[in-house]
């Protein structure tokens, strides 16, 4: 029981991560109809900035960690928003009327540039940083002694995730940005002839959709302690995973949908084989699309002839 | 509602702005100013784990200024291009008529000049054992892109975890080989037969999936043949993979020196290259046989079925086609193909590991495909030979290369969405066969 609770702990931890990965590849989707394939590397860019501000932070000679750690978030999301910005103005801009296979292609070389430009830029090793964030509490003790432990790290993404979930709750539903937004999910035409910018609102999107994917990037980081360039495929590959098995275009199922697959991720390792994790995690992406094809919480799409 | 001055349409980014000095001026500043946020931390600052495991970082702020630098002048540049060369799109109406007429008629004659040529590529650089290898490299995705076409080109069907059947194709024979000593000949059907069984496989679950979803499916399969491959060691040797594959043989012939090799049998002295140009030749059979099945399937009714599902799914139905057996055909065809083109590849290389079979490789496949034209055979042979041979050239880039290859990947989309052959002829047509431009081409659903 106590290893249980440890688990659905860590799951949980890890499935907010996926969640925030995953809401900036629903958001993508929902607005311009297409797979993201760069925003997996979106990810792993905000990890290597969070990374690098962070060093430069510490070795001026900040010491009070709630500071560092909140400019280093916002240098993060930043720069990382900047970057969802170029690749959506370069890459898929020019290709928005073009046939559907395009827009995927320049995204799938996108997220090669993505790759190697960091693999190239800060070279293939692991980087390694020491834990930031320590300490934490026992929750329960058990007579085994298997402790069921809490880490304060756990708390400040699961925290942080909450909190930015509800900011984004909030500007999709109740601000002017976020009902342009939907009105271009809805129908891009209609939402231009009533005087939506509509480049603008798709430009926004991937800012906000990259900046979220920042804030996981840095998550990751302080929670995994390591940051390396390869490791946006899987993880994009994961909260795609997430997104579908929300129901994609679905906001709260993309959360719903990162939380699910934290969860069987974490139970797999946990229970199975370590090995077989991403096995589990895309298998359950087969399954449930054979069953449910819209997802948890998704619309069923119309078929219009 | 105060509606925005600067209502968008598609053209309004770069359409009928004025275009004056200043005004490139501006954007090459803002360009630059871009550059300089993307790459104020990635560039200007290296990290690196130091002796004692802890991170170190140094600054790196002339390579920063020159990148910047680097986009200011090409932003320059680009926006002067753009002013002379008119407005976007404007390389296609650059050609006149007559050079397209002239281009066509040499297109007519281009796919047997092309055929001869390679068919005496053995021939004229016997000697250059660079040029052979390459041109059996290049060989090997033509004949991945003409497989994928079926499935992409033809019945419509998004596939990007093509890479799984080659990789079934290859551990086939490497484990056939190697566990039951079974020759490349008797392999190379069952590998053929064994993929298109996982063709199948996976085509059953994904028959109502469309689109993208059908993408992201074909794409975790792909991944999940290759997490298996690495994490079931008792049988795939795990990353280590198989080696000791035995080289293919003459129908029973080895290609070896000494006593009953296929040299001292005909009474010539030995060389490796012969294996090389056998190797040449044997890709370049199992190629043709790819395209000539598919020009033939595309004449049979199940040929067409493929087609009309690719235009409209619906309609097909209709029509009372079966879609099951339409698209499972289409899966399977494909991957037999990437069985085979697998079976070649790991008796070529002699070792197989999970590493040659990633993502990647369905990526630069399906770019080859999608590069060619989507259907057109000779676009897609055009594709990986421009693909292939573009990827070596840059082979002294090293690091780079994989950069480079991302970057011609997002310029070549926006370049020519359609691809450099963009048009088709097709199978049925009155009274004069006319080729067509590809844009009136459905991409499929599916």
């Amino acid at each position: 029981m106590d290893y249980f609770a440890q688990q659905l702990i860590n799951g949980l931890v890890l499935g907010s991560i996926y969640g925030l990965i995953a809401i900036g590849y629903t958001m993508v989707y929902g607005i311009v109809g297409m797979i993201n394939f760069a925003h997996g590397d979106v990810f792993m860019i905000g990890g290597f900035i969070a990374l690098i501000s962070f060093l430069v932070l510490v070795s001026i000679g900040l010491t009070a960690v709630p500071v560092i750690l909140l400019i280093v978030l916002l240098v993060s999301m930043a720069i990382t928003a900047l970057y969802g910005w170029t690749i959506e103005r370069v890459a898929y801009r020019p290709l928005r009327h073009s046939f559907r296979l395009a827009p995927m292609l320049s995204a799938i070389g996108m997220s090669f540039v993505l790759t190697n430009f960091s693999q190239v830029s800060q070279g293939a090793r692991v980087k390694p940083v020491p834990p930031i964030i320590t300490g934490g509490y026992t929750l329960h003790e058990g007579e085994s002694g298997f402790v069921v432990q809490l880490s304060n790290i756990q708390i400040v993404v699961v925290i942080t995730t909450i909190v930015l979930l509800g900011l984004f709750t909030w500007l999709v539903s109740r601000t002017r940005l976020g009902r342009d937004m939907r009105a271009c999910e809805q129908d891009q035409t209609m939402a231009a002839l009533l005087g939506v910018d509509v480049d603008r609102t798709i430009s926004m999107t991937f800012v906000i959709g990259a900046a979220l994917a920042a804030v996981a990037g840095m998550m990751y980081l302080l929670y995994y302690g390591l940051v390396d360039f390869f490791m946006g495929f899987v993880a994009g590959i994961k909260a795609f995973t997430a997104a579908v098995l929300g129901g994609i275009g679905s906001l709260p199922g993309a959360m719903l949908g990162g939380l699910a697959i934290g969860l069987i991720e974490t139970f797999w390792s946990a229970y199975f084989s370590v090995e077989y994790k991403d096995v589990a995690a895309f298998s359950i992406l087969i399954v449930v699309l054979i069953f449910m094809p819209t997802g948890l919480l998704g619309r069923p799409e119309v078929e219009k002839v | 509602m105060s509606a925005s001055p600067r209502a968008s349409s598609p053209a309004s980014s770069n359409g009928s702005e004025p275009v004056g000095a200043a005004f490139i001026l501006k954007k090459a500043v803002l360009s630059a100013l871009v550059a300089l946020g993307l790459f104020s931390l990635m560039v200007g600052v290296r990290t690196e784990a130091g002796q004692s495991g802890q991170l170190e970082y140094w600054t790196r702020f002339g390579e920063l200024a020159s990148l910047v630098g680097a986009v200011f002048i090409g932003s320059i540049v680009v926006e002067l291009l753009r002013m002379w060369l008119g407005p976007r799109g404007g390389l296609g109406s650059f050609v006149p008529s007559s050079v397209q007429n002239g281009m066509s008629v040499a297109g007519r004659y281009l796919a047997p000049a092309l055929l001869i040529f390679t068919f005496l590529v053995p021939v004229i650089f016997y000697n250059q054992r660079y040029i052979l290898d390459l041109g059996i490299l290049v060989l090997t995705y033509v004949m991945l892109g003409w497989g994928l076409n079926v499935v992409v080109g033809l019945a419509g069907l998004l596939d990007l975890g093509y890479v799984a059947f080659y990789a079934v194709g290859a551990y086939s024979y490497g484990l056939l080989s190697t566990t039951f000593g079974l020759s490349f000949w008797i392999c190379l059907p069952l590998a053929g037969i064994l993929a298109a069984f996982w063709g199948v496989l996976l085509g059953f679950p994904v028959l109502r999936l469309r689109g993208d979803y059908l993408a992201i499916v074909t794409l975790a399969f792909g991944e999940i043949i290759r997490l298996v491959l690495i994490n079931w060691q008792d049988v795939t040797g795990g990353p280590n993979g198989i080696s000791g594959i035995p080289r293919p043989s003459l129908f029973g012939i080895p290609l070896t020196p000494g006593e009953g090799g296929l040299a001292s049998m005909l009474g010539i002295p030995f060389s490796p290259t012969h294996r090389i140009v056998f190797l040449f030749y044997l890709i370049l059979a199992l190629a043709l046989l790819t395209n000539w099945v598919t020009i033939r399937l595309r004449r049979l009714p199940i040929g067409r079925a493929w087609e009309a599902l690719r235009e409209d799914e619906v309609a097909c139905r209709a029509l009372g086609i079966n879609i099951t057996t339409t698209k499972l055909t289409a899966f399977a065809t494909g991957a037999m193909f990437g069985g085979f083109a697998g079976a070649f590849f790991a008796t070529r290389q002699g070792f197989i590991s999970p590493e040659s079979f990633t993502f990647q490789e369905s990526a630069l496949v399906l770019a080859i495909v999608v590069l060619g034209g989507m259907g057109s055979q000779l676009g897609v042979a055009l594709a990986a030979l421009a693909m292939i041979g573009g990827f070596e050239l840059f082979r002294s880039l090293e690091v780079y290369r994989m950069l480079v290859f991302g970057l011609a990947m997002v310029l070549i989309m926006i370049w020519r969405p359609r691809g450099i052959v963009g048009h088709r002829a097709p199978t049925v047509f009155l009274e004069k066969s006319k080729s067509i431009s590809s844009d009136l081409v459905k991409e499929g659903h599916g």
